[in-house]
């Protein structure tokens, strides 16, 4: 990981307890870039979307493990977040905005949305060992 | 999470304290849908929202949002929402939730 100033990998339990914790811990790492508040608070509600989706659509509330890893590189903060679930059918679908599978459940169909709105760059793709991957950034304006 | 109410006249306030995501949603759900049966039998009954003490919301947030307002609208009963935290208030206005829930002070 030499082409980052900094980062983090940690591996975690799929489960909704554990939503919070990370979104806290990414956003706590972020802060030696001197994010400002809405920058902080952005981050957080994008890994939060992230991680969502890795537990109830990849494993759609079974067993499983996300990994999470986090570099930091010219200011910019590069997040990716992977499961080893089911995978999404229909990526380019999935991206629409309201778009769910799961609409009895009250899902707002938002989260890609949101990722995309509140990151620079967002890239989802279903990985060749099964799950999916997102891949997202944000530059901190100092 | 934690709600509190408050009855005034016509009006409920619930006041939500605390992150409101996957984790919290389901309780969040179950607290709104027991007032339904009380607001029900009230006229012109309104539900506000009060969101000054919501930390954190992201998508599901919205998700639990529609399925109240779906519910509710069914008994005629108006929702509103009460002075979100900024970050909230541009999740709010980004997903259209003000056009169904408006948003006073």
């Amino acid at each position: 990981m030499e082409e980052f100033e900094n980062y983090f990998r940690m591996y975690i339990d799929a489960k909704l307890i554990n939503e919070g914790f990370v979104r806290s811990m990414v956003a706590a790492f972020c802060v030696q870039l001197n994010p400002s508040v809405s920058e902080i608070s952005d981050i957080k509600t994008a890994v939060s979307e992230a991680i969502t989706n890795c537990i109830v659509h990849g494993y759609g509330g079974a067993k499983g493990e996300i990994e999470v890893f986090v570099g930091l590189k010219d200011g910019v903060v590069f997040i990716k977040i992977s499961d080893s679930g089911v995978g999404i059918e229909d990526i380019d679908k999935a991206r629409q905005p309201f778009y769910t599978t799961k609409a009895k459940e009250e899902r707002s169909g938002m989260g890609f949305t949101l990722m995309e709105s509140f990151m620079d760059t967002l890239k989802v793709y279903n990985r060749e060992t099964g799950g999916v991957t997102v891949e997202m950034s944000k530059e901190i304006r100092v | 999470m934690e709600i509190k109410y408050q009855v005034n006249d016509n009006s409920l306030l619930a006041c939500l304290d605390g992150e409101l995501d996957e984790c919290t949603a389901e309780y969040v759900r179950l607290s709104l849908d027991t007032l339904l049966k009380d607001l029900a039998c009230v006229k012109s009954a309104r539900l506000i929202l009060d969101f000054s003490r919501v930390s954190f919301m992201d998508s599901t947030g919205i998700g639990v949002l529609l399925g109240r307002y779906n519910k509710f609208k069914k008994n005629d009963i108006s929702m509103f929402i009460k002075n979100p935290q900024n970050h909230v208030d541009r999740i709010l206005k980004m997903t259209g939730i003000y056009e169904i829930m408006p948003k006073i002070s």
